[in-house]
């Protein structure tokens, strides 16, 4: 039962990774990608978990509470605003390659030359 | 290969990744058994050392704040590949006609009042949350990152609520790029600035004051200032190249 | 580990299956909202408030923002031909 995070981890990255491989058109594809960089988010915090710990803000409660860990939280959330700044970059990508092809469809772009 | 041969190597190999990485993570300790001696130390150190109780921000800002540098140069860049792509090809010209014609007709014609309304209504609310969620980083959960896109989100709104002309004036562009440059070089100013007070990049130069208070805990709050205008600049640069496209109309793009 | 914890984990995966199994990109994107608060209830179930400030803000309204614009990017260099 405590595998269940490190579990949700693999199920995510690998339905991520199903949905990038089989993927019909462009925008799902970079959709997909989102889930699979989340899944690196939910395991970076289970890592850091500590039952019945609080959270790191020592505002109102006294300094010696036990917390989870703050690494992972500072590395986490700066991840979360950079991933969906590159994934926008990706949809400029991928309105170039409707303006370059013609089509969005990952397989179609492999057959038409420019 | 087709498609149905991709399909099935695909389940291969993920069959076996997934149980290599199963295999892996076994290995770790248990959920809710935290026992790395880093997470210790910072917690028990952030107060005294810092006078900051957010023990989250002391670590992005601070302890790890050439990480949080790295960070936000790839944002910057992200934002820079965007534009680049994004930039008008020739055979492109924006339809000027359309700009012009009519505002108050679209505006009927797009959205409804009820969403021009609440839009409008929510956009000074959400300039104060975000300019607040920012200051008080050092304080409470938030800073620079949440900070910045809440502002970017206020101008979102603008267009949400119909009024894509006024946008035009509210955030001309160069002040965009300017905002976003400026609290980029602002970071590594700040870090150059503890490294003439005569020790590391990066370095707390400032005066601690007291733990609780706005002024306090050194430098900390004047990188979730610059880091706030980096975010918010680069998410409303990003926002309105994406608009500005949609008013693109194109004459020789495509196959 | 608490009930709470084990349930939003999994609506989590759920949600993640939903996101890949909806084809149509436009739809994707109010799915991709929905799953952005269910990862940010999930961070404060973790204990971790800034994270999921992050994860709130930028996956429920950045993101699906910048899709449905793209999208429309793209119906609109698509018309011409069709």
């Amino acid at each position: 039962m405590s595998f269940l995070p490190y579990a949700v981890v693999v199920w995510l990255l690998l339905v991520g990774l199903y949905g990038i491989v089989t993927s019909h058109h462009l925008v799902h594809l970079i959709v997909c990608l989102t889930v699979v960089q989340s899944s690196s988010y939910v395991l970076l915090l289970a890592i850091g978990y500590r039952t019945g710990a609080e959270a790191p803000i020592y505002k109102d409660i006294p300094p010696e509470t036990p917390v989870v860990d703050p690494v992972v939280q500072a590395l986490t959330l700066t991840d979360v605003v950079v991933e969906a700044t590159v994934a926008a970059l990706l949809l400029a990508l991928a309105v170039q390659a409707q303006k370059r092809f013609g089509t969005v469809d990952p397989d179609e772009i492999v057959t038409l030359k420019g | 290969m087709s498609r149905r041969v991709r399909s099935g190597l695909f389940l291969v190999a993920a069959a076996v990744f997934a149980f290599l990485l199963i295999w892996g993570l076994l290995g770790l300790p248990d959920f809710g058994d935290y026992r790395g001696p880093y997470g210790d130390v910072l917690q028990q150190v952030a107060l005294p050392e810092r006078h900051t109780p957010q023990v989250v921000g002391a670590t992005t800002f601070d302890y790890r704040g050439f990480d949080t540098l790295g960070e936000e140069f790839i944002l910057f860049a992200a934002a820079l590949g965007a534009v680049v792509l994004l930039r008008q090809q020739r055979g492109e010209e924006k339809d000027e006609e359309e700009e012009q014609d009519h505002p108050a007709d679209r505006q009927r014609r797009d959205t409804s009042d009820a969403l021009r309304l609440l839009g409008l209504g929510l956009v000074g609310p959400l300039v104060v949350l975000g300019l607040y969620v920012i200051v008080h980083g050092h304080l409470t959960p938030g800073g620079g990152f949440q900070g910045g896109v809440v502002l970017a989100s206020a101008f979102v709104l603008v267009h949400v609520a119909g009024r894509y002309l006024i946008l035009q004036r509210v955030r001309p562009m160069p002040l965009v790029e300017i905002t976003e440059a400026g609290g980029a070089a602002g970071f590594v100013l700040v870090g150059l600035g503890g490294m003439i007070a005569g020790s590391t990049f990066l370095f707390n130069f400032l005066p601690l004051g007291e733990p609780g208070t706005l002024l306090s805990a050194g430098m900390i709050p004047l990188l979730n200032i610059s880091v706030g205008l980096e975010v918010a600049g680069a998410v409303v640069l990003l926002f309105s190249e994406f608009l500005e496209q949609w008013l693109l109309r194109g004459r020789g793009g495509g196959a | 580990m608490m009930v709470l914890q084990g349930v939003l984990l999994v609506l989590v995966a759920v949600g993640g299956t939903a996101v890949v199994l909806t084809r149509d990109p436009l739809r994707q994107a109010i799915v991709v909202g929905i799953f952005g608060v269910l990862l940010g209830v999930l961070f404060f179930a973790f204990q971790a408030p800034d994270v999921a400030l992050s994860q709130i803000v930028v996956g429920s309204v950045a993101l699906p923002a910048m899709i449905v614009l793209t999208l429309a990017k793209l119906a609109q260099l698509r018309g011409p031909y069709e």
